[in-house]
């Protein structure tokens, strides 16, 4: 019975008849963009837009909206970061132990979780996301207040040196596209339709017999290994993982994100996340730098009051209305 | 005689009373949440904001206009409410047929823009603000020694709390207020102006997380964050608790801050994660709550 994103789904889709050439078309500009763009820049984006995105696959597709996801991020890197300083693995591996840490914590706070569901199952995941905080705070690992410092990038496979920030960055958009693919997927499987299902209206989901709790505990198992995948792997470029990334601040700015992009879409949270990263950076520093959650404060309410869709559901819903025949925002 | 049983009966007894301190201030937001839920279905997120708006409106007013406690206790409370009307008015009203998740998005967001502000204007540094002459001091219990202002936090606590409980259980306007909880649209056909009285109920919901922010002011430093952490931890009562009885709220608050009284002094490290143990465990044996009626 979930009314949230129904509106918002008219969703940016490449057109149908040439889905290769737009997806090719990205790809391209991907793998040329650190010749343009500061790389270090580039993959806080990639790493924000996958954890958006992960998130999304709750909020778009079946209708939660968790206020907790900042917990996964940081169990990501807190995770992958102890493992690289004192295990000395390989990056890959380091970054699949933080992806399983966080399927893990998912799982836990998704068994507790799913029983409640609109308001209640946002204010019980920031509740679960408060005190893996505070763990977190206290742990002797994480560094509390200071952070966890000197992540080493490592070499990949053992063979190629990350600490190079380019050959950083094509291992960075490589993780971002597998995990986008297991998403797109996922969305596009018989699971995702029962996903869209449940969104749609939960007790018919139920009469037709399907185990809506299961559904959605296997959902929030899948975002938050991909949340702690993103914040894995944002640890490894920046060597550091802080309490920042578990703050009640971020599941926040992951839930703007999303709004801002489009909700229920798949390329949204991309947008939303390269939007709010070009805003903080260049906010950053400086006296502005004050102003960056009067700015996200103002997001929040313009979007909600006047832009439901997001960027990419406006464009979609403007493309479908005007030019039927482009085949963008085609109701799914 | 201070210690039985190798406790030490004065610390356990102080931590007893900031626990019960705590609890009165999570007794009054988390009843603000209640109400407002009970008849807008909505949770208010920046209700943790606007206890911060009604600290820093009494510091102003002592500051700039030389409003003393008194006139703030009662005028403050007027003004946040006020605020809280305006917001309604103008801000949730016209996404009243939404789903309620962009409700709380919206507060979300409300609630950003106020500790950014603030925290743009004074800085992240508390600010102080002096207990009234008439509340300073304190008592000897025999027992134990009660600082006057924190005895006249609780008192005023529970006397708010369970006026406003018997109002909305005993009253005529309580019951309209349950009639509008039950079914809006039949009330309406009976006469009662529900919009307006959506808007008082509101803005009364929010008074109270005024209220609790002038009385904040004395003990807790005044600052941009103090509301937000504080309302994470009343959103974990509001769900120990569960959303059916306005008592229920007013209980919960009260118990979790004495149980985090007790924690502090028997394991210390604990202190500021057990509510939200409690919580774990609530979902485990009672996922509605302990009051809770929906499933």
């Amino acid at each position: 019975m979930n009314t949230l994103v129904r509106s918002a789904t008219a969703g940016l889709r490449l057109p149908l008849s040439q889905p290769h050439l737009g997806s090719a078309l990205l790809l391209l500009a991907a793998l040329l963009a650190p010749a343009l763009i500061y790389p270090v820049f580039l993959m806080k984006f990639l790493c924000l837009a996958l954890f958006a995105c992960a998130f999304n696959l709750m909020l778009g597709f079946v209708g939660m909206l968790s206020f907790g996801h900042a917990a996964f991020l940081s169990t990501g890197g807190y995770v992958t970061g102890y493992l690289m300083i004192n295990s000395g693995i390989t990056p890959e591996l380091g970054v699949l132990a933080g992806t399983a840490a966080s399927a893990l914590l998912g799982f836990l706070f998704g068994k507790l979780s799913v029983k409640r569901e609109g308001i209640y199952f946002a204010m019980v995941t920031l509740a679960l996301s408060q005190l893996v905080f505070f763990f977190y705070l206290q742990a002797p690992f994480t560094g509390g207040e200071n952070g966890m410092q000197g992540i080493p990038r490592g070499h990949l496979f053992g063979l190629i040196d990350l600490s190079d920030n380019l050959a950083m960055y094509y291992f960075v958009l490589a993780v971002f596209l597998i995990g986008f693919g297991i998403i797109f997927r996922t969305i596009h499987s018989p699971f995702g339709q029962i996903l869209t299902a449940i969104r749609e209206n939960e007790p018919r989901a139920v009469s037709l017999g399907y185990n809506v709790r299961q559904y959605k505990l296997l959902a929030f198992v899948i975002s938050a290994a991909l949340a702690g995948m993103a914040g894995a792997t944002k640890a490894l470029v920046f060597e550091l993982e802080s309490l920042t990334d578990a703050h009640w601040h971020m599941s926040g700015e992951v839930v703007l994100m999303t709004l801002l992009g489009g909700m229920g879409t798949v390329f949204g949270p991309v947008v939303g996340a390269a939007i709010l990263v070009a805003i903080a950076t260049l906010f950053s520093g400086g006296e502005l730098g004050n102003y960056i959650h009067i700015i996200m404060g103002f997001i929040f309410v313009t979007c909600v009051l006047a832009f439901r869709r997001g960027v990419v559901g406006e464009f979609g819903h403007f493309m479908h209305k005007n030019f039927p025949a482009s085949g963008f925002g085609r109701p799914q | 005689m201070t210690t039985i049983l190798g406790i030490n009966v004065f610390a356990l007894l102080g931590q007893l009373l900031v626990g019960l301190i705590n609890g009165s201030f999570y007794a009054l937001l988390a009843l603000g949440l209640a109400i407002i839920f009970g008849l807008l279905r909505i949770i208010n997120f920046a209700q943790g904001a606007l206890y911060m708006l009604g600290a820093f409106l009494a510091w102003l007013g002592l500051q700039q206009l030389g409003l003393n406690y008194w006139l703030a206790l009662v005028l403050v409370p007027l003004a946040v409410g006020a605020i809280g009307i305006l917001m309604e008015r103008t801000l949730i009203r016209p996404i009243a047929g939404q789903d309620h998740l962009y409700s709380l998005l919206l507060t979300f967001g409300v609630a950003l823009i106020l500790q950014g502000a603030f925290n743009h204007w004074f800085g992240s540094s508390g600010q102080s603000y002096p207990i009234p002459d008439a509340l300073k001091g304190g008592n000897n219990l025999g027992f134990m020694y009660l600082p006057t202002y924190r005895g006249w936090i609780i008192l005023v606590s529970l006397v708010v709390c369970l006026a406003t409980w018997w109002t909305i259980e005993k009253t005529r306007l309580g019951a309209y207020l349950r009639a509008g909880t039950e079914n809006p649209q039949l009330l309406q056909g009976f006469g009662v102006n529900v919009p307006v009285m959506i808007s008082l109920t509101f803005g009364f919901g929010v008074g109270l997380a005024g209220l609790a922010g002038v009385l904040a002011a004395p003990v807790y430093s005044v600052s941009a964050d103090m509301g937000a952490n504080l309302l994470i931890v009343v959103f974990a009562i509001v769900v120990i608790g569960g959303m059916g009885s306005i008592g229920g709220a007013i209980l919960t608050g009260l118990a979790m801050g004495v149980i985090e009284g007790l924690t502090k002094y028997f394991y210390p490290q604990a202190s500021s994660t057990v509510i939200f143990m409690v919580m774990v465990l609530v979902l485990l044996f009672k996922p509605a709550g302990l009051f809770g009626k929906e499933a």
